[in-house]
């Protein structure tokens, strides 16, 4: 697989969208197990800005197309979800910078400094049972893959399988950060919605919902 | 669902509406959802701004009008404001002497506010400090969790520093005021019932008809522990305590005492409760300078109610007298 293009980039944050809309029950689902119910129809309602803001301002450049995604999702999710998600794309922005493709080592070198981005906003750690959880290990293998020149494709669903195994993770983890955390051990148990829509987010980079 | 509503997709929007004509004094940014003083901005005043999930009313579009808020952001229900209304609410108010933001402590509430005040210095160059409530005892493992949530302190908090800005206090000065209301503030709540998001439909938790929960949080978050119905003499008990040993307030300390209500408890109920509160105060020694009872910072429709114990002294006690006119707080005009 060649590097990506602004076409294969808005493509899968479209593809992401549609995975939004179709598990948007289920989130909100896992979201009222530990949270307050909302994230599904949250992060909905923001990825619908963001097809909107994609087909209004047509973004041209990846950098572009991650940035207005970022600040679609920050001015409309609310919550946590959405500076943490709209910090994850502003900052894939800001790291890919003006360039017209991008490498297999430029989306890792960007996805982790999205994570650092949603590290210092959030100050979520290893294990705290958020989204943090499924993105780095997705983050891991993008890098590792980088360093052993595996073919993009495979790196993609490498990085899409350890998001899944991070996300499924979270389940017997006790939360320690968010509105979960008030919950403690009996957040024991369950999937972090979070965590989920990172899985998500990966799984539509390489095609799939 | 039994609720006075058009479309649950449109209650936000529609109370907005209501206020901006209920109350001619305010104005409403209906885009971005936020009450403002129609008189503003006031300059060479510090502005002070709040805002949060919609669900608490009267906190905090409420609290917005002369020695109180400049403005309040109004976020979906039980959602915090997004940076672009906090953010609009920063610019309408600033008069040139620099911003509060009070911020009650919720993950989603911190980071948006945060956020704002990063855009705010960089677009602008207006001066933002913030305030973060957490004032609640319930949360006791606020090491492995996000901290106590903030409430009762809250609408305290917004009525002192609103009279100190009021009086030409500068933005540091004000901000220590603010702080120190925190500090020395707690609170504890205890639902009867759970609240209903209308967009929800359904009750956000279960609860047994002979059951309550000590120390829930005012989005319906689980508190302490699940216990028995109980009388308005051991509720009383089972609140201040925990608040009294927390601080620790002791004898012979003045205080404002606050008995909240919850949104679903007639006041006839919160004052049955601020009578046996200030019996256990007075045992205690602790001398009731100043009293606020009635549901002024809610949770939709859930039924409980909640007791916030400031410690004051006389300049917090001056600027509490100071007058306020608000739709939910006036006095002394």
């Amino acid at each position: 697989m060649t590097d990506l293009v602004a076409a294969d980039l808005e493509q899968w944050v479209r593809r992401f969208a549609q995975s939004v809309s179709d598990h948007k029950d289920h989130l909100t689902e896992l979201d009222s197990a530990i949270g307050d119910g909302d994230h599904g129809a949250n992060m909905h309602r923001g990825m619908q800005a963001v097809l909107a803001a994609l087909d209004a301002k047509r973004p041209e450049t990846p950098a572009t197309i991650f940035s207005t995604v970022g600040m679609t999702l920050v001015s409309t999710v609310g919550g946590a979800s959405g500076p943490l998600f709209g910090t994850l794309f502003l900052r894939l922005g800001s790291a890919l910078g003006p360039a017209a493709e991008v490498s297999l080592g430029d989306l890792a070198r960007a996805l982790r400094a999205g994570l650092d981005g949603i590290v210092a906003r959030g100050k979520a750690e290893a294990g705290d049972k958020t989204l943090y959880d499924a993105l780095l290990p997705a983050v891991e293998a993008l890098e590792s893959a980088a360093a052993s020149d595996t073919d993009l494709g495979a790196a993609l669903q490498q990085a899409a399988d350890a998001a899944a195994a991070g996300r499924d993770a979270t389940t017997p983890m006790s939360a320690r950060k968010g509105r979960a955390s008030y919950l403690g051990e009996r957040s024991v148990g369950h999937q972090d919605p979070g965590a989920t829509t990172v899985a998500l987010l990966l799984a539509a980079a390489v095609g799939r919902s | 669902m039994k609720k006075l509503i058009n479309n649950p997709a449109d209650v936000v929007t529609e109370a907005l509406l209501g206020i901006e004509a209920a109350h001619p004094e305010l104005a409403v940014d209906h885009e971005n959802k936020v009450i403002y003083r129609a008189d503003g901005p006031h300059r060479g005043k510090v502005a002070i701004i709040s805002g949060g999930g919609s669900g608490h009313e009267p906190l905090h579009g409420g609290f917005v009008g002369l020695g109180m808020l400049n403005a309040a952001c109004a976020g979906e229900m039980f959602t915090s404001p997004v940076p672009d209304q906090v953010v609009a609410a920063t610019k309408l108010v600033d008069g040139g002497a620099g911003v509060l933001h009070v911020v009650k402590n919720y993950t989603g509430d911190v980071m948006n506010f945060d956020m704002a005040a990063e855009i705010a210095a960089a677009e602008g160059g207006i001066e933002v400090v913030a305030v973060v409530t957490d004032d609640d005892v319930a949360v006791q493992d606020s090491t492995w969790t996000a901290g106590r949530r903030g409430v009762g302190a809250t609408v305290l908090l917004e009525k002192i520093a609103g009279a100190a800005a009021e009086q030409g206090r500068s933005l540091a000065e004000v901000a220590d005021v603010a702080r120190k209301v925190n500090a020395q503030a707690r609170s504890m709540g205890l639902a009867l019932t759970s609240c209903t998001v209308p967009a929800a439909g359904k009750p956000t938790f279960e609860i047994g008809d002979d059951e309550m929960e000590l120390g829930v949080g005012i989005h319906g978050e689980p508190g302490r522990k699940r216990i028995p119905m109980a009388s308005a003499r051991e509720i009383a008990e089972m609140l201040v305590e925990p608040v009294l040993s927390d601080l620790p307030f002791a004898s012979g300390d003045p205080v404002i005492a606050f008995v909240n209500g919850l949104g679903g408890t007639p006041l006839i109920e919160l004052y049955v409760m601020y009578n046996e509160v200030q019996k256990i105060l007075t045992q205690h020694g602790i001398q009731i300078a100043r009293s606020l009872v009635g549901p002024f910072i809610t949770s939709l429709d859930m039924a409980g109610t909640s007791v916030t114990l400031l410690k004051a002294d006389d300049d917090l006690l001056s600027l509490w007298d100071a007058p306020v006119r608000t739709p939910a707080l006036r006095w002394g005009l």
